[in-house]
């Protein structure tokens, strides 16, 4: 089943530079994609066009049937709480503490006035805790967030989303400031939200040989335009040369 | 950066300093101030004091009096304070880059910030002075709009400060405007805010007596009176009570501080 088509989809901050330019491609349930590139690419802006954190310019996204460019306000909302996101910085509030911002992944489906006063159900809590355990950080459930590590604190950022419930988790360089024993760990946990949850995860990465890892399907963009869309056992090194427009042997460092 | 650009920024030093010793000069010559004519005063003048500002059995008895518009003045401090910080938080939401609604809102907010801070709160006082004539009102709303405007600035500055990054993140669960602001902004930058706050009520009522003068209300009027009436020593007490005060203040505000940073 499709859950994600972007058609044709192009995108310019300003007149001089196209950063995306007629992206297509579909995304099933259920699937774990990387989107590989150099920075610049167009890597985030096009998962951030996919939830229109940052508005659609040309061309069509439709997320579950739904044209997310047509949306109104409430209805954009309404998508966003089913499209969960993790962030390279992972964007938690450092002063709250873990769980508070676990729990802040539900205001979506909150009043405005019931997200203010804090009101979560039990059930809710519950489900903060229970996936907190889950990625293994129950124990540091009330500190604050700056006193966790990089690494952990990505793990909160990962429960913030998965307590959305969504069906799609979109990752922005998720592992980009982590060392690689934290990485792997992450990379672990994202692979069993779609294995084990039947999630769908649509990952920018940097590092090839760990898109080659751990994703169904690799989707290679370069100066805004996909080159390689495909299985990542069929991504050589003349095809991660393309992406990246250098020699491997340059690529020491990702 | 090469040697030869080196050398000329130093050269940019001297020339720099050399200019303002003749700016010195100049400023001392036009307005005929002459420095060792100005030094020889000063023992005259601490005479005068050691002589005058002195606190007498006679002046401790106007201590209640004096008291009661001292607890006056820093009430109506922290009220102008408190009154225009709540303010002064909706005028930096919609003034901050970060959380603004539109532009229009916030060229609004500070433009109302800029206004009200770059008018000196004396002239505020005597521009007050005129429209609400003298009554603590008066003292009040000098303080206040004063307060609002730097309030809202510094506000501006915090909210812009605290990291967008959070703010991101809960626009991408679906969260409302307000939820974001009350969850994301508000707890970031709150410490600062209310260092901020702390920082204008210690300001306020050292301005407090300066605007009393000019409005005739609070400790200031208190002072002004006993000055203009020759009667230094109970000058000298109004004074010393308002340096505890501000001190005590001072360091009450430290302590929060501390605990809340």
């Amino acid at each position: 089943m499709t859950l994600l088509q972007v058609k044709g989809l192009g995108k310019s901050y300003n007149s001089e530079t196209q950063v995306l330019k007629n992206v297509d491609f579909e995304v099933n349930a259920g699937e774990f994609v990387s989107i590989i590139g150099p920075s610049g690419a167009g890597k985030s802006t096009l998962l951030r066009c996919i939830n229109r954190m940052v508005e659609i310019n040309e061309g069509k996204v439709i997320f579950d049937n739904a044209d997310v460019g047509s949306l109104k306000k409430k209805e954009l909302r309404k998508l966003r709480t089913n499209i969960g996101m993790v962030f390279q910085h992972y964007n938690l509030v450092p002063r709250l503490t873990v769980i508070e911002n676990v729990l802040h992944g539900r205001f979506g489906y909150k009043t405005t006035m019931q997200g203010i006063m804090g009101r979560f159900t039990e059930e809710e809590k519950e489900h903060a805790f229970m996936l907190l355990k889950k990625l293994g950080i129950e124990d540091h459930a009330y500190k604050r967030c700056d006193q966790l590590s990089g690494g952990q604190q990505q793990r909160v950022g990962i429960c913030r989303a998965l307590i959305q419930e969504p069906k799609l988790v979109l990752c922005d360089e998720p592992i980009a400031s982590l060392d690689p024993n934290s990485s792997k760990v992450i990379m672990d946990h994202l692979k069993s939200i779609t294995t084990d949850m039947g999630i769908t995860c649509l990952v920018n990465l940097h590092q090839v040989e760990v898109a080659q890892d751990y994703s169904d399907r690799i989707i290679g963009l370069r100066k805004g335009e996909i080159v390689f869309d495909g299985p990542s056992k069929l991504l050589h090194e003349d095809q991660i040369n393309h992406i990246y427009g250098t020699e491997l042997r340059e690529l020491i460092t990702v | 950066m090469n040697e030869k650009k080196m050398r000329k920024s130093r050269m940019q030093t001297v020339v720099f300093l050399l200019i303002i010793i003749i700016v010195t000069y100049l400023s001392a010559a036009i307005t005929e101030f002459n420095f060792l004519d100005g030094l020889a005063t000063i023992p005259k003048a601490l005479g005068w004091m050691a002589g005058n500002l002195l606190i007498t059995a006679e002046t401790l008895e106007r201590l209640p009096a004096i008291m009661e518009k001292l607890l006056e003045t820093i009430f109506m401090s922290i009220a102008a304070t408190t009154i225009a910080a709540i303010l002064s938080i909706f005028l930096g939401l919609m003034g901050s880059k970060t959380t603004k609604v539109n532009n229009i809102f916030s060229i609004f907010a500070r433009l109302i910030a800029s206004i009200s801070r770059n008018i000196p709160v004396v002239a505020w006082s005597l521009i007050l002075l005129i429209s609400f004539g003298q009554n603590s009102v008066t003292g009040f709303l000098a303080l206040f709009v004063g307060t609002l405007g730097f309030l809202t600035r510094a506000f501006i500055e915090s909210i812009d400060e605290a990291s967008q990054d959070a703010v991101e993140a809960l626009q991408a669960t679906g969260a409302t405007y307000f939820q974001i602001v009350n969850k994301a902004v508000i707890p970031q930058s709150l410490p600062q805010m209310l260092s901020w706050i702390l920082f204008m009520i210690e300001t306020n009522i050292r301005s407090a007596t300066l605007v009393g003068i000019l409005t005739g209300t609070g400790i200031g009027y208190t002072f002004d009176l006993y000055y203009k009436s020759l009667n230094y020593n109970a000058v000298a007490l109004v004074t010393i009570t308002i340096v505890i005060a501000v001190l005590i203040i001072d360091s009450i505000s430290n302590r929060i501080r501390r605990v809340i940073l």
